[in-house]
């Protein structure tokens, strides 16, 4: 156990403890971050307003290199909404506002000094719904990041797009029809070539959304194997509904509900010991 | 029980309605299809009379010689059909880059009250009889330059042409799934990248289909040239000076009381129509490689591809 999971721990038990004085979901735990955990992402006090709605509310984690974070919690808690925060995605959405502080090794991406296009060139993002570019062919897609930011190097465009397709455990399958329209794929295929296409671009950071959520169990299980080979290189932080996928691919979990990070801990923890109620219920399946 | 009764009642319901429900049907395929024919009868008529009396004026000479003297029914109507080229070609220099600009302004950028004032004035400008380009194009070109000139064509044509395709852009930008956009940004492109390699190449089929719309009701304007080309007897002699277009002369032809005057306006319109369809299949065929072409599809149908 880690210094900062044994942080994040304390912090999460004695709010817990709370909670369970008082018998109902107070202000959510706000656990301190570990100043010396060296984590390569962290948010602190994060909250996302959309049109003077709050969605995400003063939300704190933290998120190690080579580690995989899920977060998971019932439709409409601020999962998704809290994810596309880490990669400004809110930038596009009229009405959004973030608070807190977001950081990627120490740098505040919310500052003046950070264009939001090349931080988003260090964390890569792959979404619900497979959407690989529907005019472009496999290779095509897989180099989009490298091609249309200017990279012309022939030779250099073909190893990056047959590693990322790799990593991604799609080249075996796509590797003699690279240039096949990419919407003639299967759905299955289309998400791996999604996380090719942002692998591509050698992210440090991975958000993921639901990246299964639409695919059968065997896509399912390529994409959650190339998640788990993907940690050796990379954070990688998945929003899911499926808390059997968090159990299996994740490091540690985070459980919102109603846009309070409710508990943060070491996923094997989160679901045998659960400290808060709210947590035992739904990982037990009670609701949600 | 109570829910046999349910189903039984409902079931009794359904059997009610199902004479009257067949009948609606069938009138209501009968109005569509008299809808259909209603509309298909006058274009296949004037395609029919078009064809029947325009195809005899159409020889090597009609199509390449400049005109004979008045009702002789020598020579052909060659200046205006490279007129018509030049006029539309020139108009396309001008209106498609505008249009398309202001088409990615209003589907990327526009919002508030300027991108409405934009968005209100394009449809306005859409509805403008055309006669007010050609007035307006005359006072501002015509009269500052001194003369009548191709320019003041192209200009005035160019004023029909923008708005059709800032709108086809805008609307076939916006169908474009927002999550291509947002992948787009993921990879950290600029938002220009987004617009212009992920949105328009997926919106591309609407772009092209609005460029065609607009050359073709350009190209068959008659009103804006006859104050800003005034026509021509001659070839193309420079874009400074008066040129001759198929309209014009088809307009003109149709005053003169010569059955050979006629005869070559019926040529005329049969060699403009033409045009317009050639230059239509053509250009879809090339940018969309026959994928949104009858004629595409019915090559692919019979390669045995899937459509």
């Amino acid at each position: 156990m880690s210094a900062a999971g044994a942080a994040l721990e304390a912090a999460g038990a004695a709010a817990g403890a709370e909670a369970q004085a008082s018998g109902e979901v107070q202000e959510p735990p706000a656990p301190a971050l570990d100043a010396g955990a060296g984590y390569k992402m962290t948010a602190e006090g994060v909250s996302v307003l959309y049109s003077g709605k709050e969605a995400v509310r003063n939300v704190t984690m933290g998120f190690k290199e080579r580690s995989v974070t899920a977060l998971i919690g019932p439709s409409g808690c601020g999962k998704t909404t809290f994810l596309r925060c880490l990669n400004r995605m809110h930038d596009m959405t009229p009405g959004a506002v973030v608070t807190g502080r977001i950081t990627l090794d120490g740098v505040d991406l919310y500052s003046r000094d950070v264009d939001p296009i090349y931080h988003r060139r260090k964390v890569g993002m792959v979404f619900q719904k497979p959407n690989p570019f529907p005019t472009m062919s496999v290779y095509d897609n897989v180099v989009a990041g490298l091609r249309l930011n200017g990279v012309r190097d022939r030779r250099a465009l073909d190893e990056i797009a047959e590693d990322s397709l790799r990593m991604a455990f799609l080249w075996d399958e796509v590797s003699d029809s690279l240039s096949k329209p990419a919407v003639e794929l299967s759905g299955g295929q289309q998400q791996r070539l999604c996380i090719a296409r942002a692998l591509a671009i050698q992210p440090e950071v991975l958000l993921m959304d639901e990246p299964a959520s639409a695919l059968d169990p065997i896509a399912t299980q390529k994409i959650e194997e190339a998640i788990v080979d993907l940690k050796r290189e990379l954070a990688v932080i998945i929003v899911t509904h499926n808390m059997q996928q968090a159990v299996r691919i994740s490091d540690y979990t985070g459980f919102m509900y109603m846009g309070d990070l409710i508990e943060f801990r070491d996923t094997r923890k989160l679901f045998t010991d659960p400290r808060h109620r709210l947590t035992e219920q739904y990982v037990k399946g009670t609701f949600g | 029980m109570d829910t046999a009764r349910r189903r039984a009642r409902y079931r009794a319901l359904f059997r009610q309605n199902v004479p009257r429900r067949l009948a609606v049907d069938r009138v209501m395929r009968g109005v569509v299809l008299a809808c259909v024919i209603v509309a298909i009868v006058p274009l296949g008529s004037i395609l029919a009379e078009v064809i029947a009396n325009g195809a005899q004026a159409i020889s090597i000479e009609f199509l390449t010689a400049a005109p004979g003297a008045v009702g002789s029914g020598e020579g052909g109507v060659g200046p205006a059909i490279q007129g018509t080229l030049v006029i539309v070609g020139l108009t396309c220099l001008l209106g498609v880059p505008v249009g398309i600009m202001a088409g990615i302004y209003l589907a990327e950028y526009g919002r508030g009250r300027l991108a409405g004032a934009v968005r209100f004035f394009t449809d306005v400008f859409m509805e403008f009889p055309s006669i007010v380009m050609g007035i307006f194009a005359f006072f501002v070109v015509v009269l500052v330059l001194g003369h009548f000139s191709a320019w003041a064509g192209a200009f005035a044509l160019s004023l029909i042409m923008f708005p059709i395709i800032a709108r086809t852009t805008e609307e076939s930008m916006r169908l474009v799934q927002h999550t291509y956009r947002e992948a787009g940004m993921a990879l950290g492109l600029k938002k220009w990248a987004v617009t212009v390699r992920i949105v328009m190449a997926a919106a591309r089929g609407g772009l092209v289909t609005g460029i065609l719309l607009s050359v073709s009701r350009v190209a068959g304007e008659t009103a804006p040239l006859i104050m800003t080309i005034l026509g021509s007897s001659q070839f193309f002699g420079g874009f400074g000076g008066p040129v001759d277009a198929l309209p014009l002369r088809i307009w003109r032809l149709s005053l003169l009381p010569y059955d050979s005057a006629q005869l070559y306006g019926w040529g005329s319109a049969l060699v403009l129509i033409t045009m317009i369809l050639v230059v239509n299949v053509c250009v879809r065929y090339a940018l969309m490689g026959g994928r949104a072409s009858p004629l595409g599809m019915l090559a692919r149908r019979r390669a045995g591809a899937r459509p």
